[in-house]
């Protein structure tokens, strides 16, 4: 057996259902020693997307995602991708050819150092030297990439190490043996005992979660925490998708991009419980006021991340759904809360503005409205892509969620995730629906995905809300530059009703004269890929 | 702001290629500042132990120790209290020294117990182990002196006694 099909034998091992990526002369071993598996290889047309693939399979499985691609472009092409999974701690492993190990810092064709370049935005690299060492290194990477923290561990392989023959039989090993990776799983007792004694004495306490809770996979157990408690939960953009946006202990989002009264919900609690949120400055402005007045307990298991940004009265470090089945069993004592529940209902109705839009209507969609009909007609258990930009700000503000999933880049914000993370949540779980919205912006920075599509029968719903600009940027320099817009403006748009019929997708458009509704419902009818074209106002703003 | 202070963490790590790489990376790229840096392989050739004499606030401070931490080549960090440890450091300076002058400077340097490792015409290479502070004051000695170069090593430290003796 050679390295390469080493490498195969671990992904089996590792139960590795799909890997996403892109041929080149340096990972072609690797290539030719999969083509007998059962492992589904998928072909993306840019490396970075191989890595959003991954990243929208990871959060839709639960699994570590997989990708591979080639040595030198290829590998650097996979940076903003490993960058942006690395923002928001999904779980990955990437696989990158390398030059052969003898020419390795001679600068040779398609040479690159990318575990030096991408040292920054893993957890874990390796670069192998030596055959025999392949099983240990992939048993530890999945470990890395999707325990403690996950994130994405890259593994570089020179060309002759895939192709030299593996010593003795090919043994997996069934343990980890790391002396110095040692994830925290289980709280500490004495602090779980502290945070419930809190729970109980508290007249306004709040729970604020994070993609944390989605990564540990303790969706439930906050569910169960909140209605036996009738403590009432905001979220951060990552932790969207958490509690149903319409469960009534649930009160929006938070930080600058999200809903007042989520803010104020938050900053007037005197108990707050952080959970699987880093208090980033878009979720927390001025982290003095979520401490102030009141008892902070931090919750994350990475324990660099409590005291980062925030100093909390009590920090517990520890996998979140340990820890709330640790408070379910310590927790006896619920109140209801009526009267705080009661304020944040009347801050809600309050704040909530109807806003009239001060355009005519017919030449445009109303993009809140649009995406609030569009979270209407979809299934329950869909799973909403939001690109980046202001149909972000929209989709976080106006998509319900019912029982589905909500993805977006959060912490890097990379424009153009939504289609390819799409492609990769759609084959995690064939059975869901899955809608990607997307501004013409990022739409044109990753609509070569669409052949990707196409070729695997991958039937993802594009809605692409189409303005001629790249509208948050616009919106910025609308209040920072007085309307002096500069690289903001996209001439030359392509036709999206010949894009969709060049790739042979079903193709719709609304505006403000159309029968939504209508169009929608037609739209999501079938399991077929889709894209829908929405223009809305180009001067459209997400904040008056 | 919080006042700047000096902390010196002795750090145990796996002898990985590209380790010491890792570790100065992290602290350039979230803007920590390091005074000194030492490494060297442990009695167990899988290890390298290594002194870091960090700067920062505390909130800083304690970063470090957790990121630090975080990083998976990484066994175990913690800080040396000046109370509870010995440091050192070695410093080797060339001096200019023709005749008249040698006298003198080895006059100086033998109070401060140093050796001497070389010596030409017209210079001396002295050798000299100490906390930094004594290195400092011997350095400000010779600036009645031409110092031709200098190399110092950092700092490199150990606890006091065997309570947290990390046997590998």
């Amino acid at each position: 057996m050679i390295g390469a099909e080493a490498i195969v034998k671990c992904l089996e091992k590792e139960n590795t259902e799909v890997i996403f990526g892109y041929s080149g002369v340096a990972i072609d071993p690797f290539w030719n020693s999969i083509l007998d598996t059962n492992i589904k290889r998928i072909l993306i047309r840019t490396e970075q997307n191989a890595a959003h693939c991954a990243s929208g399979y990871a959060r839709i499985s639960g699994k570590v995602g997989v990708c591979a691609v080639t040595s030198g472009p290829g590998a650097t092409n996979l940076i903003t991708g490993i960058a942006t999974a690395y923002a928001d701690s999904i779980p990955l492993v990437a696989i990158t050819g390398q030059v052969n190990s003898d020419m390795i810092g001679s600068d040779v064709f398609q040479e690159a150092d990318i575990t030096g370049a991408v040292e920054s935005f893993v957890k874990y690299s390796y670069l192998v030297r030596n055959v025999e060492d392949i099983p240990r290194i992939f048993k530890e990477a999945f470990y890395i990439a999707g325990s403690g923290r996950r994130g994405p561990v890259l593994i570089d392989i020179p060309y002759d190490v895939q192709m030299a023959e593996l010593p003795g039989d090919f043994v997996y090993p069934e343990t980890i043996s790391m002396r110095s990776y040692k994830p925290t799983v289980k709280g500490n007792m004495v602090q779980i005992k502290k945070v419930i004694k809190e729970v109980e004495h508290a007249k306004r306490p709040i729970i604020c979660v994070g993609g944390g809770v989605h990564l540990s996979q303790a969706t439930k157990e906050i569910r169960e925490f909140a209605e036996l408690n009738h403590v009432p939960v905001v979220s951060t953009m990552m932790g969207i998708g958490v509690m149903p946006s319409e469960h009534p202990l649930y009160f929006g989002m938070v930080g600058n991009n999200g809903q007042p009264y989520a803010n104020r919900a938050m900053n007037e609690s005197d108990l707050l419980l952080m959970v699987g949120a880093r208090v980033a400055d878009r979720a927390v402005n001025r982290p003095d006021l979520i401490t102030e007045n009141k008892v902070m307990v931090h919750i994350d298991v990475d324990p660099a991340e409590i005291g980062k940004n925030v100093g909390p009265t009590i920090p517990l470090v520890g996998d979140i759904k340990h820890i709330f089945r640790d408070f379910l069993e310590q927790d006896d004592h619920p109140d209801d809360h009526s009267d705080w529940l009661r304020t944040l209902e009347e801050y809600r109705d309050k704040m909530e503005s109807d806003r009239v839009p001060d355009y005519a209507l017919e030449a445009y969609a109303e993009p809140r409205d649009f995406i609030r009909r569009l979270s209407n007609a979809m299934k329950d258990d869909a799973v909403y892509v939001a690109d980046v930009g202001q149909n972000q700000i929209w989709s976080c503000a106006y998509h319900i969620v019912k029982n589905g999933r909500f993805l977006t880049s959060g912490g890097m914000g990379t424009m153009g995730y939504s289609i390819p993370a799409g492609i990769g949540a759609k084959l995690a779980d064939p059975s869901r629906q899955v809608v990607a919205v997307i501004g013409d912006g990022a739409f044109q920075m990753s609509m070569m995905e669409l052949a990707t599509m196409r070729q695997y029968k991958v039937p993802v719903k594009i809605v692409v809300l189409k303005n001629g600009f790249l509208g948050m940027v616009r919106e910025h320099q609308h209040y920072a530059y007085n309307d002096n817009y500069s690289m903001v403006e996209l001439k030359g748009d392509p036709d999206l009703s010949m894009i969709a019929a060049a790739y042979g997708m079903e193709y719709r458009k609304v505006d403000g004269n159309s029968d939504i509704d209508g169009e929608l419902e037609e739209f999501l009818a079938n399991d077929t890929s889709g894209l829908m074209e929405v223009r809305i106002n180009p001067m459209e703003l997400t904040k008056y | 702001m919080q006042k700047i202070q000096k902390k010196v963490f002795q750090i145990l790590v796996d002898n990985t290629p590209g380790v010491l790489s890792r570790i100065s990376g992290l602290f350039s790229r979230r803007g920590y500042n390091i005074e000194s840096i030492s490494a060297g392989v442990t009695a167990d050739p899988r290890f390298t132990r290594i002194t870091i004499v960090a700067s920062g606030d505390d909130v800083i401070l304690e970063q470090i120790e957790k990121q630090v931490s975080k990083l998976v080549d990484v066994r175990d960090i913690h800080e040396l209290l000046p109370d509870d440890s010995v440091y050192r450091e070695l410093a080797m300076v060339k001096v200019r020294a023709e005749a008249e002058k040698r006298q003198s400077i080895l006059a100086t340097a033998n109070i401060f117990r140093c050796n001497i490792v070389d010596v030409s015409p017209d210079s001396l290479i002295i050798e000299i182990t100490g906390s930094q502070s004594k290195v400092d004051a011997f350095l400000k000695l010779l600036e009645g002196y031409e110092i031709l170069e200098l190399a110092r090593t950092g700092i490199a430290g150990l606890g006091r006694g065997t309570e947290k003796v990390i046997y590998l």
